[in-house]
C-alpha cells in the first residue's frame, strides 16, 4: 500500500488517491489448511504453536491470521492471531495467550496437540508490518523529505503483554538478516515469567546487529532489577524510546488502553503521528 | 474445505440469528485504527462533500443544525466481533445529499488523520448510512471516531470512517486505505467479504 493515501498531511480538502499501482505487495490471503508440528508452553498464560501451513505463501513481519474451529455439529468459531515468524517458508508460528472467557483461545493453548489440524486464513494485514527491505514492502512514508532514506530510519517497537508477537517477528526479521536499521524494543510485561520468546529476545540483543531490549516489569521485576513493578509512563517514554529527533518508525501493540495511551504519550512527545503504527487485541 | 476440529465443542449453540457468520457477540466496544487518535476540535470541524461540480460544506453548528436521527442497529468487525443493539445520533447521508447533485456513483471517504475508505454512493442513501456524532446518549469518544464518524451499519465496521471530514465521489471504485492493507473493496458482512 502507500502511505502516501493513508498518511498524507492534512490538506483542507479531500484529493483523489494515488493510483491502485501503488498497492503493496505482499502475498494475496486464502484458505489453509495447518497441521500442528508441535506445542509448548510460552508462559504460564501462553502457548507457542508451530504450524506447517499446506500452500501458505509466506508473510511479512508483523502480519495476522484468522483461525477457525469447527464442532462436530458444524458450530465454528474464529480469531485472529498476529504471526510471530516471518519470511518465505510454509511454518507459521504462533504465540497465543489464554483469556479468562475465551472459546478459541483455551483450545488452542490448552488442547491443542502435535498432528491436529486447524484451518487458518491469511496472511493478514499489510500496513502493520516491517520488512528489511523497505522498497519490497512499499514501506515509505512519504514523508522522508531531507530525512535519513526509509530503509534507515530508526525502528521502535513498544509492546505490551502478548501484543509482542508481532513487534518480535520484526525484531527477529532484522536479526534474521544482521539488517544495520537500529531497532529498539520496549516491552510492557506483568513478571518475568510471563515474558514471550526470552530465550530468542535475549539472543537478537546479544547479535550483531543488535536489538535494544527495554523491559518494563508491571506486577512483579527480577531480583535486584533497578526499578519497582510499575506500568509504563510517559516518563519511561521518554528515557526508553528513540527520540522523536531521530525520526523512529514506531510500531505498537498491546491492549486498546495501552496503545491508545502510548500513542498519545508519543504525539506529546513530538513524534509524527504519521510514523507511528498502531495494532491491538481484542477483547474475546 | 471445512472440517472439524479434533476435541472442540465451542462454547455455546443459542447463537443469535442477528449475527453474521464468523462473528462472535462481544459486550464491550473493541476499536481498530491503524494509527494515534487524532484529536479534531469541534471549532475547527468541518465536512465536505466534493462533487464533479462543487463542494457542499458544513462546520459544526451548520451540521448540529440538521434533523439528526437516533439509530438503533447492530455493528459487525472484520475482526470477528459483533455488538448488537447499540444506540446512536446522527444526520442521514440522504439528509446531506439532499442538495448534493451527482452523476459520480462511488464514494471516497476521508479522514482526520488521513485515512480513506470506499463505499459505492448507493451503499449510503436511502436510510442506510448516517454521520453520527453520539453513541448510547453520549457525545462520541475520540477512539471511537468522535467528534464524528460515518455510520454504514450494513458493511463491516472499518467502512464506517472515524474522524469523518469528507466525502469525495468518485466515477470509479477505488480503494481507500483500509482496502489496499488487504480489507475487501465492499465489505458485506452476511457475505464474509473481509479480505481479497
Amino acid at each position: 500500500m502507500s502511505e502516501a493515501v493513508a498518511q498524507r498531511p492534512e490538506s483542507n480538502a479531500p484529493s483523489a488517491v494515488p493510483p491502485s499501482a501503488a498497492l503493496r505487495a505482499v502475498p494475496r490471503s486464502g484458505w489453509h489448511v495447518a497441521t500442528v508440528a508441535s506445542t509448548r508452553r510460552e508462559t504460564p498464560n501462553a502457548s507457542r504453536l508451530e504450524l506447517d501451513v499446506d500452500g501458505w505463501p509466506g508473510n511479512a513481519a508483523g502480519q495476522h491470521l484468522d483461525v477457525r474451529l469447527t464442532a462436530p455439529d458444524g458450530y465454528t468459531a474464529t480469531r485472529s492471531y498476529s504471526i510471530a515468524s516471518s519470511g518465505t517458508g510454509t511454518r507459521v508460528t504462533l504465540a497465543v495467550d489464554k483469556l479468562p472467557d475465551g472459546e478459541v483461545s483455551p483450545y488452542l493453548v490448552d488442547e491443542v496437540r502435535g498432528g491436529d489440524m486447524l484451518e487458518v486464513h491469511g496472511p493478514l494485514g499489510a500496513f502493520f508490518v516491517w520488512a528489511p527491505d523497505a522498497a519490497a514492502a512499499g514501506d515509505s512514508d512519504g514523508d522522508d523529505t531531507g530525512g535519513p532514506t526509509a530503509g534507515t530510519r530508526p525502528v521502535q517497537l513498544i509492546a505490551g503483554g502478548s501484543g509482542v508477537v508481532p513487534l518480535f517477528a520484526m525484531a527477529a526479521a532484522h536479526g534474521a538478516v544482521a539488517d544495520s536499521t537500529p531497532f529498539r524494543l520496549l516491552y510492557s510485561v506483568r513478571s518475568p515469567d510471563d515474558v514471550y520468546f526470552a530465550d530468542e529476545l535475549q539472543r537478537l540483543a546479544e547479535a550483531s546487529a543488535p536489538l535494544r531490549l527495554d523491559l518494563v516489569y508491571t506486577r512483579r521485576a527480577p531480583d535486584g532489577w533497578p526499578s519497582s513493578p510499575a506500568r509504563i509512563t510517559r516518563e519511561v517514554l521518554e528515557t526508553a524510546v528513540i527520540p522523536a529527533a531521530e525520526r523512529p518508525r514506531v510500531f505498537v501493540c498491546g491492549s486498546t488502553g495501552f496503545v491508545e495511551r502510548v500513542a498519545d504519550w508519543l504525539v506529546e512527545l513530538g513524534h509524527d503521528a504519521r510514523s507511528i503504527r498502531t495494532e491491538r487485541y481484542g477483547g474475546t | 474445505m471445512s472440517f472439524i476440529t479434533r476435541g472442540f465443542s465451542g462454547r455455546s449453540r443459542d447463537r443469535d440469528d442477528r449475527l453474521p457468520p464468523g462473528q462472535t457477540l462481544v459486550p464491550d466496544f473493541p476499536v481498530l485504527s491503524a494509527g494515534p487518535t487524532p484529536e479534531v476540535d469541534t471549532a475547527e470541524w468541518e465536512f465536505t462533500i466534493r462533487t464533479e461540480s462543487g463542494v457542499h460544506r458544513w462546520n459544526w453548528d451548520e451540521f448540529m443544525a440538521l434533523a439528526i436521527e437516533d439509530v438503533d442497529t447492530d455493528i459487525h468487525c472484520v475482526t470477528h466481533w459483533s455488538k448488537l443493539g447499540t444506540n446512536w445520533r446522527g444526520v442521514s447521508l440522504d439528509t446531506l445529499f439532499e442538495h448534493v447533485e451527482t452523476e459520480r456513483e462511488f464514494v471516497m471517504a476521508h479522514s482526520y488523520g488521513g485515512y480513506t475508505t470506499n463505499v459505492p454512493l448507493d451503499e449510503l442513501l436511502g436510510g442506510k448510512a448516517w454521520v453520527a456524532f453520539e453513541f448510547d446518549g453520549e457525545p462520541l469518544e475520540p477512539e471511537h471516531g468522535g467528534p464524528a464518524r460515518l455510520l454504514v451499519p450494513h458493511l463491516y465496521f472499518w467502512k464506517s470512517a472515524k474522524w469523518v471530514r469528507g466525502l469525495l465521489m468518485m466515477d470509479e471504485d477505488e480503494p481507500g486505505f483500509w482496502e489496499q492493507n488487504g480489507y475487501h473493496l465492499h465489505g458485506d458482512p452476511w457475505t464474509e467479504e473481509r479480505y481479497w
